[in-house]
C-alpha cells in the first residue's frame, strides 16, 4: 500500500502558489510560468497512474515541473542557436572609451550567495503560508504578496476590516515565528 | 492627552498596519513612544519589520486570483475528461 496518496481536486488550492513561485525564480517570466504550471498540473493528471506514493504530493509535482522547465529552456535554445550574435561595446555615449572590466557588474553588489538565498527565499515562504489555517494564509496572501487594498479584499472575502486586521495579526505572529525556525 | 500612552494591543494593531504603510503620522508617533518603553512591542516590531523585508524581496511571488480561477477551469476540464476515459 502506497504511502502517499494523489487527490488532484485539491491540487490547484494547495501547490500552485509554491509552484509558481518555484517557476518564476527561474523563468522570470509570469506567462511563462503561469503555463510551465498549468502544463505541470496536466502532465501530473497524465501520469497519475505512474505515482508510486513514494515521495509526497508536491514533491512528485515539483519533479515534473523541474522537467517542464528543462524543456523550455531547451527550446528557446534551439530558436537562438539560428539568431546572429551581436555584442556591441558601447552602446550609450556616456561610458565611451570605459575599459570593458568597468562595465561589468559590481562584484559586490550581488554575491553568488545572495543569489540562493532569494530562490529560496520564495519557496522558504510558500512552504510557512501552507503550515498557515487557509483563511489566514488566504488574506495574508492577498495583502502581503499580491498587495492588494485592504478594501478590495474584505469587499471580496466578506468581513469587516478590522476582522482583516485581527487575521493579518495572527498570519504575520505566525510567519515570523515559522520564518525565524526556518530561515534565519 | 491621555490618549497617548497605547495598550500593547493597539500598538500591535498600528505595527501591523505600518507594515502596509496605512498608519497614519500620529499612529505612528503613538507607535515610537510605546516602544520607548515597551519592550514586548519592541520585540513584535523588529520581528515584523523582518518579516515584511523578506516578502518584499521580488523574489516572492504568488498566482493573482484570476489567473489561479483560469487555471482551476482548465484543470477542472481534463479532470473531467480524464475520469470519464476510466
Amino acid at each position: 500500500m502506497a504511502e502517499h496518496k494523489l487527490d488532484p481536486n485539491k491540487w490547484i488550492t494547495l501547490y500552485s502558489d509554491y509552484l509558481f513561485n518555484y517557476t518564476i525564480t527561474r523563468v522570470s517570466d509570469r506567462e511563462i510560468a503561469q503555463d510551465l504550471v498549468q502544463e505541470t498540473f496536466l502532465a501530473g493528471l497524465k501520469s497519475m497512474t505512474n505515482y508510486k506514493g513514494e515521495a509526497s504530493e508536491r514533491t512528485w509535482l515539483i519533479s515534473i515541473l523541474k522537467r517542464k522547465i528543462i524543456d523550455h529552456y531547451r527550446k528557446i535554445n534551439s530558436n537562438k542557436g539560428k539568431a546572429e550574435v551581436r555584442m556591441s561595446y558601447n552602446s550609450d555615449s556616456e561610458t565611451e572609451g570605459d575599459w570593458l572590466e568597468e562595465r561589468v557588474a559590481d562584484p559586490f553588489d550581488k554575491t553568488a550567495e545572495d543569489k540562493i538565498e532569494n530562490t529560496e527565499l520564495g519557496t522558504a515562504i510558500h512552504e510557512c503560508l501552507s503550515k498557515l489555517p487557509e483563511k489566514q494564509a488566504k488574506v495574508f496572501k492577498m495583502k502581503t504578496i499580491l498587495g492588494h487594498e485592504t478594501e478590495n479584499i474584505c469587499n471580496e472575502l466578506n468581513i469587516t476590516a478590522s476582522n482583516l486586521w485581527v487575521i493579518i495579526h495572527r498570519a504575520r505572529t505566525a510567519m515570523a515565528s515559522c520564518m525565524e525556525k526556518n530561515w534565519f | 492627552m491621555s490618549n497617548i500612552k497605547l495598550e500593547c494591543h493597539e500598538a500591535n494593531h498600528i505595527c501591523d498596519k505600518n507594515q502596509y504603510k496605512e498608519a497614519s503620522f500620529l499612529e505612528k508617533v503613538k507607535l515610537t513612544i510605546h516602544l520607548i518603553y515597551c519592550r514586548a512591542c519592541r520585540q513584535y516590531t523588529r520581528k515584523n519589520t523582518k518579516l515584511t523585508k523578506l516578502v518584499n524581496n521580488p523574489k516572492v511571488q504568488a498566482l493573482d486570483a484570476t489567473a489561479k480561477e483560469d487555471l482551476q477551469n482548465v484543470f477542472e476540464r481534463e479532470l473531467v475528461k480524464q475520469q470519464q476515459d476510466h
